[in-house]
């Protein structure tokens, strides 16, 4: 479905990607592990063209989506929950969810969306009239989510969702990713530090360092791996 | 002990403005009689005013402080009085048929003179709106929208001095001039927020301003143009009283179908796509929002307004130079705005109409206009920075079912 053929991506001069090539495919959950400035945002980042690549091709279901505007490819079905959440403050949790379909113009359907997400996240539909920046962090977690799924992507991009989260609503979370992944078919790419959590719910993974993909396999196969287990499982 | 030492601090303050002001106040030199006057009563004067005022300065602080705890130890929000005119109709509608019997009695009841200065102060609404589209809701920080005004006003006077085109012919012309003008601005600042957007958009209104001064050929440069026409009413001449009148309800209508537009954009989809911009850009693109195509609107149709009002404005003096469209104008209509109250229409209506028609009526106090201006600004930033009427959006209800009140989770 998406397939990074060596992307390099830059900031100014600096070189955050060196050449990176994945492959996505249908309906799976890919994860995408490694430390501090590896790249993986970056990554995710060039997918959704806030950051485009200068060199490399971006396949998205055999389309080359690398040179487009972000909100372009948006509109191809990919979406993308932000690392920090970055929901909008002001806008009550309906009207951030109504953001997340902007580019939608089905009232009815985007409606039926809502009560979709409020179906994952119960405590959203109490809260919905509340501005987002009075919500707490899972809180605003699960608003990122849901917001993302508004536009009902075929692809959802999911930058460290676990990101200063207590243990309780990562567990949560993730529990939500797979079901989305399951009952919608949604494909996922979850970008994480969280490398133990991350491999138990994706079906592969790419271990990333230093803007380079290092290793690749089943996520059976990294969970076992010696060289995941000590730099990233602490085993 | 608190109110000791606030007596201290005062007295302290009051010696500090006494010494402060000794040689202006105290000391004058006669030079017709070569002596030199003491005049300690001024001193004392000095002092005691400046010792109230600070007392009564931290007594407000001390409140405000005290207020905003007060606001955070309450766990239910209570609703606040400016919170309730503007959301409760049972509150605002009367005041809302009152401001209307008002302002259409206005040219029955006043003088020519009184209309006058009301048209001007219903322009200034205009304007305010129309920039409080762009600094209000997408937050982008214009200190050059004095530059639209003048395309508009520019583009009535030039139009008509050489082709003879009529006022309602180029109202529309004025307007799309605005919004092209807007668009010219809004490329190159695009990648600029905050305090770099404001230092070129600033840049941008002086050029303007130095073109319509410096290039003779297109614009008579600083002697402008007269006789402009008024506008016309169904080819019938009117007097000057009558005109007076006509161009008030005019304005009036103008600022109707501006309130109307705006309010309409605030609940709008590219209204909150503007709101959500200001909070968090990527964010925005994350969602699909054309980062380009939004900011642009927004510039666009603010300097819309701006381009109607020029025209207005032209129409109403029958003459444009370029000293009516100085910085002074751009952070005029940036005070309406934030005087009074940042993407809130009520608040720019009342902005406007106070530091129009203020200067108007207390022409005994004009020279001291500016110092008074800084000062109300000052203490607006300290008791009440969100302005008079803080903008409150308007919510995006869905009916709650009654059946789903109770259910979701903890």
């Amino acid at each position: 479905m998406l397939e990074l053929d060596d992307v390099k991506t830059f900031y100014g001069s600096i070189m955050a990607l060196k050449g990176v090539s994945l492959k996505i495919g249908e309906g799976e959950i890919i994860t995408l592990i490694g430390a501090n400035g590896a790249g993986k945002s970056t990554a995710l980042m060039s997918i959704c063209g806030i950051v485009p690549p200068r060199s490399g091709k971006i396949l998205f279901r055999g389309r080359d989506i690398s040179g487009r505007d972000p909100h372009g490819i948006v509109s191809l079905g990919i979406s993308q929950v932000p690392e920090g959440r970055r929901i909008f403050p002001q806008l009550t949790v309906m009207e951030n969810l109504d953001m997340g379909a902007f580019l939608r113009n089905d009232k009815g359907e985007i409606k039926k969306d809502m009560e979709h997400c409020f179906e994952l996240f119960p405590i959203l539909a109490q809260r919905r009239h509340q501005p987002g920046g009075t919500l707490s962090g899972g809180e605003q977690q699960m608003l990122a989510i849901s917001r993302a799924l508004m536009a009902r992507p075929r692809l959802l991009l999911l930058d460290e969702p676990s990101l200063g989260l207590a243990p309780i609503f990562v567990r949560l979370i993730f529990k939500i990713i797979e079901k989305i992944n399951r009952e919608d078919g949604t494909t996922i790419f979850l970008v994480e530090q969280n490398a133990h959590l991350a491999l138990q719910v994706a079906h592969r993974g790419y271990v990333m360092e230093n803007g380079r993909i290092v290793l690749e396999g089943s996520a059976q196969s990294l969970l076992n791996n010696e060289d995941v287990k000590r730099a990233y499982l602490g085993i | 002990m608190k109110h000791i030492t606030a007596l201290k601090n005062s007295l302290l303050i009051s010696f500090w403005f006494m010494f402060l002001t000794f040689p202006i106040m105290v000391i004058r030199v006669n030079t017709i009689e070569n002596v030199v006057e003491w005049r300690w009563m001024n001193m004392l004067y000095v002092g005691f005013g400046s010792f109230v005022l600070s007392f009564v300065w931290r007594y407000l602080i001390s409140r405000k402080e005290a207020g905003v705890k007060q606001a955070a130890a309450a766990d239910t929000p209570s609703k606040r009085l400016t919170e309730r005119l503007l959301t409760d109709s049972a509150f605002y509608r009367p005041v809302q048929i009152m401001a209307a019997v008002f302002f259409l009695a206005f040219p029955l009841i006043f003088s020519t003179y009184q209309i006058n200065i009301m048209t001007t102060a219903l322009m200034y609404v205009m304007l305010g709106l129309g920039l409080n589209i762009v600094v209000g809701l997408a937050g982008l920080l214009d200190l050059g929208y004095v530059a639209f005004y003048a395309v508009g006003a520019y583009s009535y006077a030039l139009l008509n001095h050489h082709f003879g085109l009529g006022f309602w012919a180029i109202l529309p012309v004025g307007a799309i001039l605005g919004a092209l003008f807007g668009i010219l601005l809004g490329f190159p600042v695009l990648r600029l927020r905050g305090d770099y957007l404001a230092i070129v958009t600033l840049g941008f209104g002086e050029i303007i301003r130095l073109i319509l001064e410096n290039w003779n050929e297109f614009s008579f440069g600083p002697s402008g143009i007269a006789n402009i026409d008024r506008p016309g009413f169904f080819n019938i001449d009117l007097s000057l009283e009558q005109v007076t009148v006509y161009l008030y309800y005019l304005v009036i209508g103008l600022c109707l179908f501006t309130m109307v537009v705006v309010n309409r954009l605030k609940d709008s989809r590219i209204g909150r796509a503007w709101v959500a911009l200001r909070e968090d850009e990527i964010a925005c693109q994350a969602m699909g929002i054309d980062k380009t195509k939004t900011k642009l609107t927004a510039f666009a149709l603010g300097a819309t307004w701006a381009g109607m009002a020029g025209v207005v404005f032209a129409a109403k003096t029958t003459f444009v130079n370029p000293a009516s469209f100085t910085f002074m104008e751009s952070a005029m209509f940036l005070s309406i705005v934030v005087l009074g109250g940042m993407g809130s229409i009520t608040g720019v209506i009342i902005g406007a109409m106070i530091l129009i028609l203020t200067p108007e009526y207390l022409r005994a106090f004009s020279s001291y206009r500016m110092l008074l201006f800084g000062a109300v600004m000052v203490l607006m930033m300290v008791f009440r920075p969100q302005g008079i009427i803080a903008g409150v959006r308007r919510m995006y209800h869905f009916p709650v079912k009654q059946s789903e009140k109770g259910i979701g989770g903890s």
